[in-house]
This record gives C-alpha cells, sequence and structure tokens, in this order.
C-alpha cells in the first residue's frame, strides 16, 4: 500500500508498504528517520515514542496504516535546527544519557510531561515515564534531566 | 576523603576530574546516532535466523527446498554452508556457527536465510523443515559434577572445577551457621538489540559494523569460521545499545557474514526482544551450600562452600565466572581457614557467560547471607558482624594474595550506617511511595518496614595470567590555527562514558582542548573488552600512556625551537610552559605542521594462574568494593516489596568523571535491585518461559528509590591516575542488601533470588 503521513512537519509518502509494517518500521527503514527505537517491538519500554496528532504513542504498536493522513513529530523534529529542545539539553547536561537507547523515547515522554505540566512533581515525573525502560542510568539522572528542564523552560 | 595526586600534567578545567559533557550525547537525544540497529545500505538484505524450539534434540534432517522458493529469497544457509570451522567459544570453541547433528538448548541456530524484507525471511523460515529426534534435557549442574546424565560434550558436563585451599581444612568452631542459596538466571537486558550490517568487500572479504564488546576477539572468531585471513574480515563499532557483558560472546556476527559473502549483497541482522533472550549468554543460575565457623564474638574462624555454577549449553565465559565465584566467594573478609569448590557444568539450558559481576554477584548472595545468619546467631548488628571480619590492606586472600592497595571495607559501611534513613511513613500517604503503588493494594495496613546492608568485592581487569593489554594511538596537530588531538582505539563504547574519559585524559595530558575520537575499529591493536570494569583503566592507561610519549617528544622539539631546557617545560591550556618563566609560546606555534603521532601496546601488571588444586596464585590484578544499605516497605499480605531507599558508598580510587561515576553506580545498583526482587528467566527442562519484556520484567522508574551516594577516592599506586574500576561494584552488594531488608522487615529466611511474591506470603 502507499502511505501518507506528516512527519515532522513534512508530507512523506511510502511506497509498497506491507500491510503488517508498523509506523515504527516505516519510520526507521522507509522514512529514513532511526531515532525511534525498537528496544522491544511490544509495547513495553517506550524507546519508540512518538507524537501521534499529539498525543505520544509507542510506535511499534501503531499499524502504519492507522497513520494514514496524520501528522507525526519524532524525536527528529524537536530541536530546532542546531537549538536543542531543553529537554535535550537537559538529557545531556544531567548525564541522563549513557547508552542513549532509551534517549529519544524518554526524551518525547518527558517534552509532554512538561508540555501538560510544567512544574512536574517527582512524583508525577516517575508515573509519566514509567513506561519508559532505560537499562544503564537508574533512572536518577533522567529525573535530573527532567527537573533540570522543568527549571529551564 | 583522600585525593590522588599522580595526576602527571597541569589539570584542566575539561580534564580528568571534571564532567565534561559526552561527545556523543548532542547526536544520542537528536536521535541522529547510528546504533547497530540503525544502519541502511542500497540494496541491502535482511538476515534471519531459525532456531531450535527443542533444548535437547538429534537433527535428523534439515530440508531447505521450500524456503529457498519463496519469492526474495536469497540465500537459506546450513551449517554445510560454513566454510571454515563451525565451532567457536569466548574460551572453548564448543559452540556450533549453525548446529550439525544434535541441538543443545533452546534457541540454538539451525539455519539463516538471507531475503528483500524481515517478513520475507520469516516466512521463508517458516518453511524450513527441521526433523527432529527429541532429546531429555540435562538440566542439573549437581548432577553433572556427580557424573550422572548423559555427557553433552566430549570432555563431560564439567567445564571448571576450582578448589581454594587455605589454612587448616578440618578446623571447628563455637558457632557455625549454614545455610543453601540460589540465584537465579540473569538477563543483561540491554535495550538495543542485537544486530549489524556485513557489507561485502572487492577484496573477497567483508566489512562487519557491529554492536559488541570486544571487536578483535569477534575478529578471530569470525575469521576461523569464515577460514579468511584477518586483513579481510574489518570490523567497525556500530553505536551500542548497552551491553553489561551480554554482547562478549558472537550473536549475528558470523551469521550476517556468511550470508553477505554468499549473496553478495549488504546484509542486516537485527533480532526482536523475544529472540535477543535466545541471542545472548546470561548470568549463571547458582546453588551454593555455605558453612561459616566464628567465635564467638563473631570473628570468623573458617568459611566453607560449594557453589554450582550452571553454564548451560556451551561454555562461553564459565571458566573464567567459576575462577571468580571461587577466589572471591569468602567475599571481603579476612578468613583464616577457607575451603571453597565451585563448578562450572554444561547443561541443555540457556548458555550462559559475562554479566556485569561475573560470579561475584552470585557467591555475594551467598556470603552476604551467611554473614546475617552470623550476627544473629551470636547477637550482634549486621554491620558490625562485617566490621568485626573486614578484610583491609595487607589482608591474605583465601587465594594466598595480598591485597597491596586500599581494601577500606570498614569505612565503607561506617560511612554508610551513619547516613540518614528516610523518614517513617507517616500522615497522609502518598500512594506511589507504597509496595503496589497506584494499583492500590495497600494505604499503609500489612505494610512492615525494614533495612539491610551488605558489601561486595570484585576483581578489576582479566586475570589469571590472562596477556590483558589495550592499545592506543594517539596524535597532536594543528588543525585549523588549533592544536587538535586525535585519539584511536579499538575499545568498545557500550554507553559507559569511554569516549569523554578518553577525551578528559588528552585534555590533562597533552593541554588541548579539542580532542577527537576515532570511530572504534579494527584497523588498530586490540584495546581487549570493554567488561571486567577494566576499560578506563586499560585503555584509560594506554592512551594516556601513548599521550606522554607524545608530550615527551612535543617537549623535546619545543626545547630546541624555544632554545629551553626540556625539563623545565610543559603543556598546558594550549600552552608551551616553563616552570620558570610561564608561557612560552602557543603550542600551535611550536607545532607549526609538525605532527607528533604514537601507538601504545599498555598492560597491567602481570597476574598469575590459579595452582589447580589449591587456588593459590596472585590471580588479580586490583579488588573494588561497593557496600549498599537498602530500606524496603514490604506489603506481607500480597507479598509486593518497595524498595524506599537504596544508599551506596563505594571507593573508585580516582573519579576521573564524577558524573560518569555516579551513572555507574545509579545504573549498577538498579541492576542488582532487580536481580533481588523481579528479574529471572524462568526455564523448565530448559525451555525459557518469559522471552519477553511483558514477563521478564526490569526495573522501571517507579521501582528505583532515589540514592545517597558517597564516593571515597582511596587511590590504589598501581593504577593509571590511582583510579579503581567502578562498572561491577554496584551491582554485588546491591542484592543482598535488599534481600536482608527483606528478611529484617519479615522475619523470613528467603535463601533464592529474586524474591517472588509467594516467597513472602507462604502461598
Ligand atoms: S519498541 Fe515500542 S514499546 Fe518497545
Ligand atoms: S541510557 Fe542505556 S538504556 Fe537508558
Amino acid at each position: 500500500m502507499r502511505l501518507n503521513v506528516t512527519v515532522n512537519g513534512e508530507r512523506r509518502q511510502a511506497d509498497d508498504v506491507w500491510e503488517g509494517e508498523s509506523l515504527l518500521y516505516v519510520l526507521r527503514e522507509r522514512l529514513g528517520l532511526p531515532g525511534s527505537k525498537n528496544a522491544c517491538e511490544q509495547g513495553e519500554c517506550g524507546s519508540c515514542t512518538v507524537y501521534l496528532d499529539d498525543v505520544p504513542v509507542c510506535s511499534c504498536l501503531v499499524a502504519a496504516g492507522q497513520a494514514e493522513g496524520r501528522e507525526v513529530r519524532t524525536v527528529e523534529g524537536l530541536a530546532e535546527g542546531d537549538a536543542l529542545d531543553p529537554v535535550q539539553q537537559s538529557f545531556v547536561d544531567a548525564g541522563a544519557v549513557q547508552c542513549g537507547f532509551c534517549t529519544p523515547g524518554l526524551v518525547v515522554a518527558a517534552h509532554d510531561l512538561l508540555n501538560r505540566v510544567p512544574e512536574p512533581s517527582d512524583e508525577e515525573i516517575r508515573e509519566a515515564l514509567a513506561g519508559n525502560l532505560c537499562r544503564c542510568t537508574g533512572y536518577e539522572k533522567i529525573l535530573d534531566a527532567v527537573r533540570l528542564a522543568a527549571g529551564a523552560r | 576523603m583522600t585525593i590522588s595526586t599522580e595526576t602527571t600534567g597541569v589539570t584542566e578545567a575539561q580534564g580528568i576530574g571534571a564532567s565534561p559533557v559526552r561527545p556523543d550525547g548532542t547526536m544520542k537525544v537528536r536521535g541522529e546516532f547510528a546504533y547497530s540497529s540503525d544502519l541502511w545500505h542500497e540494496d541491502m538484505l535482511w538476515g534471519a535466523t531459525l532456531r531450535s524450539p527443542h533444548p535437547h534434540a538429534r537433527i535428523t534432517g534439515v530440508d531447505i527446498a521450500a524456503a529457498l522458493a519463496v519469492p526474495g529469497v536469497y540465500a537459506v544457509l546450513t551449517h554445510a554452508d560454513v566454510p571454515g570451522v563451525n565451532r567457536y567459544g569466548l574460551e572453548h570453541p564448543d559452540q556450533p556457527v549453525l548446529a550439525e547433528d544434535v541441538v543443545r538448548y533452546q534457541g540454538e541456530p539451525i539455519a539463516l536465510v538471507a531475503a528483500d524484507h524481515p517478513e520475507t525471511a520469516r516466512r521463508a523460515m517458516k518453511r524450513i523443515e527441521v526433523g527432529y529426534e527429541v532429546l531429555e534435557p540435562v538440566t542439573d549442574s549437581e548432577a553433572a559434577v556427580a557424573g550422572q546424565g548423559p555427557a553433552l560434550h566430549p570432555g563431560g558436563n564439567v567445564v571448571r572445577h576450582v578448589p581454594i585451599r587455605r589454612g587448616e581444612q578440618n578446623v571447628t568452631a563455637d558457632v557455625v551457621v549454614t545455610g543453601t542459596y540460589e540465584v537465579g538466571m540473569q538477563d543483561q537486558a540491554f535495550l538495543g538489540p542485537e544486530s549489524g550490517l556485513a557489507v561485502p568487500a572487492e577484496d573477497g572479504g567483508v566489512d562487519l559494523y557491529v554492536a559488541t564488546q570486544w571487536l578483535h576477539v569477534d575478529q578471530q572468531q569470525i575469521v576461523a569460521a569464515l577460514g579468511l585471513p584477518p586483513e579481510k574480515v574489518r570490523l567497525t563499532l556500530a553505536g551500542v545499545g548497552g551491553a553489561f557483558g551480554g554482547r562478549e560472546d558472537l550473536s549475528i556476527q558470523v551469521h550476517a557474514c556468511l550470508l553477505a559473502l554468499h549473496t553478495g549483497k549488504p546484509v542486516k541482522m537485527v533480532y526482536n526482544r523475544e529472540e535477543s533472550f535466545y541471542g545472548h549468554v546470561h548470568r549463571h543460575p547458582a546453588r551454593m551450600y555455605y558453612e561459616h565457623g566464628a567465635d564467638r564474638d563473631g570473628r570468623l574462624v573458617y568459611v566453607k562452600a560449594k557453589i554450582y555454577l550452571d553454564g548451560g549449553a556451551y561454555a562461553s565465559t564459565t571458566a573464567a565466572v567459576a575462577g571468580n565465584a571461587a577466589t572471591l566467594g569468602v567475599g571481603p573478609y579476612d578468613v583464616p581457614n577457607v575451603t571453597v569448590d565451585c563448578w562450572g557444568t554444561y547443561s541443555n539450558n540457556p548458555p550462559c557467560g559475562a554479566m556485569r559481576g561475573f560470579g561475584a554477584v552470585q557467591a555475594a548472595f551467598g556470603y552476604e547471607s551467611q554473614m546475617d545468619r552470623l550476627a544473629e546467631a551470636c547477637g550482634l548488628d549486621p554491620v558490625e558482624v562485617r566490621l568485626r571480619n573486614a578484610m583491609s590492606e595487607g589482608t591474605v586472600m583465601p587465594t594466598g594474595q595480598v591485597v597491596d592497595s586500599a581494601a577500606p571495607v570498614e569505612e565503607l559501611l561506617t560511612r554508610l550506617r551513619a547516613m540518614p534513613l528516610p523518614a517513617e511513613r507517616s500522615g497522609e500517604l502518598d500512594l506511589r511511595r507504597l509496595p503496589g503503588g497506584v494499583s492500590n493494594t495497600t494505604h499503609g495496613e500489612g505494610v512492615v518496614r525494614g533495612v539491610g546492608y551488605a558489601v561486595g568485592i570484585k576483581n578489576i581487569c582479566f586475570s589469571e595470567g590472562f596477556d590483558d593489554y589495550s592499545t592506543a594511538r594517539v596524535r597532536l596537530e594543528a588543525v585549523g590555527g588549533e592544536p587538535a588531538a586525535t585519539v584511536q582505539t579499538a575499545a568498545c563504547e557500550v554507553g559507559q562514558g569511554l569516549v569523554t574519559i578518553l577525551q578528559q585524559i588528552i585534555r590533562t595530558e597533552l593541554g588541548v582542548e579539542q580532542v577527537t575520537i576515532l570511530p572504534m575499529d579494527t584497523s588498530i591493536g586490540s584495546a581487549g573488552s570493554s567488561s571486567a570494569s577494566r576499560q578506563t583503566y586499560m585503555t584509560g592507561g594506554a592512551v594516556r600512556a601513548a599521550a606522554l610519549k607524545v608530550r615527551a617528544a612535543l617537549v623535546a622539539h619545543a626545547a630546541r625551537v624555544l632554545g629551553h631546557e626540556h625539563t623545565e617545560l610543559s603543556v598546558a591550556g594550549g600552552k608551551v610552559v616553563s616552570r620558570h618563566d610561564g608561557v612560552l609560546a602557543d603550542l600551535v606555534d611550536v607545532l607549526d605542521g609538525e605532527a607528533f603521532d604514537e601507538t601504545v601496546e599498555w598492560r597491567h601488571r602481570p597476574t598469575e594462574a590459579l595452582d589447580p588444586e589449591t587456588g593459590q596464585g596472585n590471580a588479580h590484578v586490583q579488588y573494588g568494593f561497593a557496600a549498599h544499605r537498602a530500606v524496603v516497605d514490604v506489603d506481607t499480605e500480597l507479598g509486593l516489596v518497595k524498595v524506599v531507599a537504596l544508599d551506596c558508598v563505594q571507593d573508585v580510587g580516582k573519579a576521573l568523571n564524577p558524573q560518569a561515576v555516579l551513572g555507574q553506580i545509579q545504573g549498577g545498583s538498579a541492576q542488582g535491585l532487580g536481580l533481588a526482587v523481579m528479574e529471572e528467566i524462568q526455564t523448565r527442562g530448559g525451555v525459557i518461559r518469559n522471552p519477553s519484556f511483558t514477563d521478564y520484567l526490569i526495573p522501571t522508574v517507579l521501582d528505583m528509590p532515589p540514592m545517597r551516594i558517597e564516593v571515597l577516592e582511596l587511590a590504589d599506586p598501581h593504577a593509571p591516575y590511582g583510579l579503581r574500576g567502578v562498572g561491577e561494584p554496584p551491582t554485588i552488594s546491591s542484592t543482598p542488601a535488599i534481600v536482608a531488608a527483606i528478611r529484617a522487615a519479615t522475619g523470613l529466611a528467603l535463601d533464592r533470588v529474586p524474591v517472588r511474591p509467594e516467597h513472602l506470603t507462604g502461598t
């Protein structure tokens, strides 16, 4: 099938999409946007988190066809040119990035949280990020990063 | 806090001891860092692996005809297509690249497919017909040691037996405590799946881009299987999404190369999460029998232990893991009489090998559980019994090795004990802080609190006489009117931040800001593995040594150009500096088109093999120590545990990058928490029952409590900058501390990890 989707503000088209492909697969393998990650491909880790019409979703659980005609924003679409989004900058500054495989999903999830709740409590941060696994950091510096980003916005 | 003063250069703002941002950080937060699963090549194919559904079976036939007929399929390969030796392995080459007549574990690779789409490959795989004669799986380590059951390999089912004998072997004591302990099979659960891209080359060789921990040991094994000379198999490190030991063994490496060479096209392979559980080795499950004898004051007289480690179907690093569990089997204590036997065995369980802590994790759960039992038997506080037996610098280890640098076990424990405890639960309770969280399973009724302590020990770097070295090249020249350094190594950045550390070392030693870390590949000599907490020590040591050579040559050159005595000169802040006359010149002017380029192969001081009868020998390079205190709330009705606090004190010799040190301690402690209360690959008859993140749980941000951390810097005079490997110690003590806290809360004996709800409710 042919898929039409707006990604990071650009209208994109993908041809010969097999109906079993996920939005994650299309982004990574057909649209040259491998920033969203594939740690589990079964909805358990959050590494594939993207905005679909402004709502964060696990793109591995979204069938490509479901994205037809809709707007997707991925981790690649958060920075303004060279200027990182404050959430991205805080992840770098706080040491919240080790291997970084969880980072794109966490950045999108934290970005969404701060859009909704500009000054979240620690409990609110934990709840918002509970669907995003990280194996490297023990999460402490991820919490630091979100606190830092909240202060910076 | 003692601070190492061994730094040879002038400290730069972004040099060692600082916490500059990672050079790859910006790319990682933008989603632009290329991990091994992100690679793409014009005209590439997708590889897939057919695996055995049976843990033990004879293969009676493999028919690939139907699979080959699927449109879009380019190759279907079996063991008959392996041109070299169809065996690989880190310590013993006992594992087939593709199974021949028998499979020894569930998930063992049998055939490979290359196709134009991953789904095509999967469909073709389903059409491969394999005939099996299913055999009874061998699953018991102790039976293997007893010589029972069919031999899975020609030499029988014992991979290695490590005996340790020190002091009196028939000694008695007033107080004796015994226990039998079990550790479940833990998974590294790195987030980046096994993956890579193999590109056939015009010279008949292949270029492989892969996520791994040790490029050169991969290369050695690949060339043997492909029957190619090393120069025809070139490896480049692709972005690595975590490792923790699970990438030390081969996964896609030979398979992707075989498919690429066979089809003449680039081949990408990416495991999904389920396949990842079959595609890498795990932490050895253990059964351990301990007996501790002490005087009435709780001072240890002897320790006897039998430790059985199930290595699964193939040897991997089982021999070295057994060496660690045995030599570190009594923990960080001074014990005059020791009788330890440790066995690593074969079975039809999933293969086990390296995981963070490597044998020391299993033993620590045994000996720390015993120390708590001893405290109780002697009527002592758990910290007090540990203090009375704490090893220190000068202690003779069970191997006879005299510890010749700081071993601050006492200081770790006293500092830990002095840290403030979290407030008692009171007043309005936030559900999110209780066991069960927002599942709303309790409002505090039936919830009890406990506190537990543990301390652990780990050997740093490779042991037992292994020729452990790292190679580094450092180049200094002027680029665009600025002095710039380039560092080349084959050391794998797996997330730990080695790239940052290497930049910091160069800034400190050469006084230049601009440091480029070249991609890691096999065009330079081996750096050894990113494991055993060794890479900052070893590749850091090699880069420093190369930088010092560059600096010596540069200073000699500067002395000639500037007409100064070279013993007077140094470099700092991009200038050439004289001890007496201050700044003499800009480095860039002194360089004046010259480049200084040095390559060094650097070794730590040698270690010795263990005596095979007595286990005596100076087997280890360095010891690392960490201690944890855990506070838990346990809902005794539902058996749910909430770790409320997990505090840690660790000695790191010298914190080259304090932020990264904390990151290692926090991440390592979290993996220990996982083993304590949730993480286990459950097998039955060799079959994995939970190969997914739905059923194999790892800690989330809701499970990890805030941590108080103190970092000591007691310099090791034998190590570069006095540093002590950081990565593994925090994974070791966190598990037993949490279990001790659960025992303190519930009064239950709890002799197995992970602790499950049914262990707490008795249902
Ligand atoms: S990859 Fe989508 S949730 Fe894990
Ligand atoms: S940084 Fe590696 S998984 Fe989070």
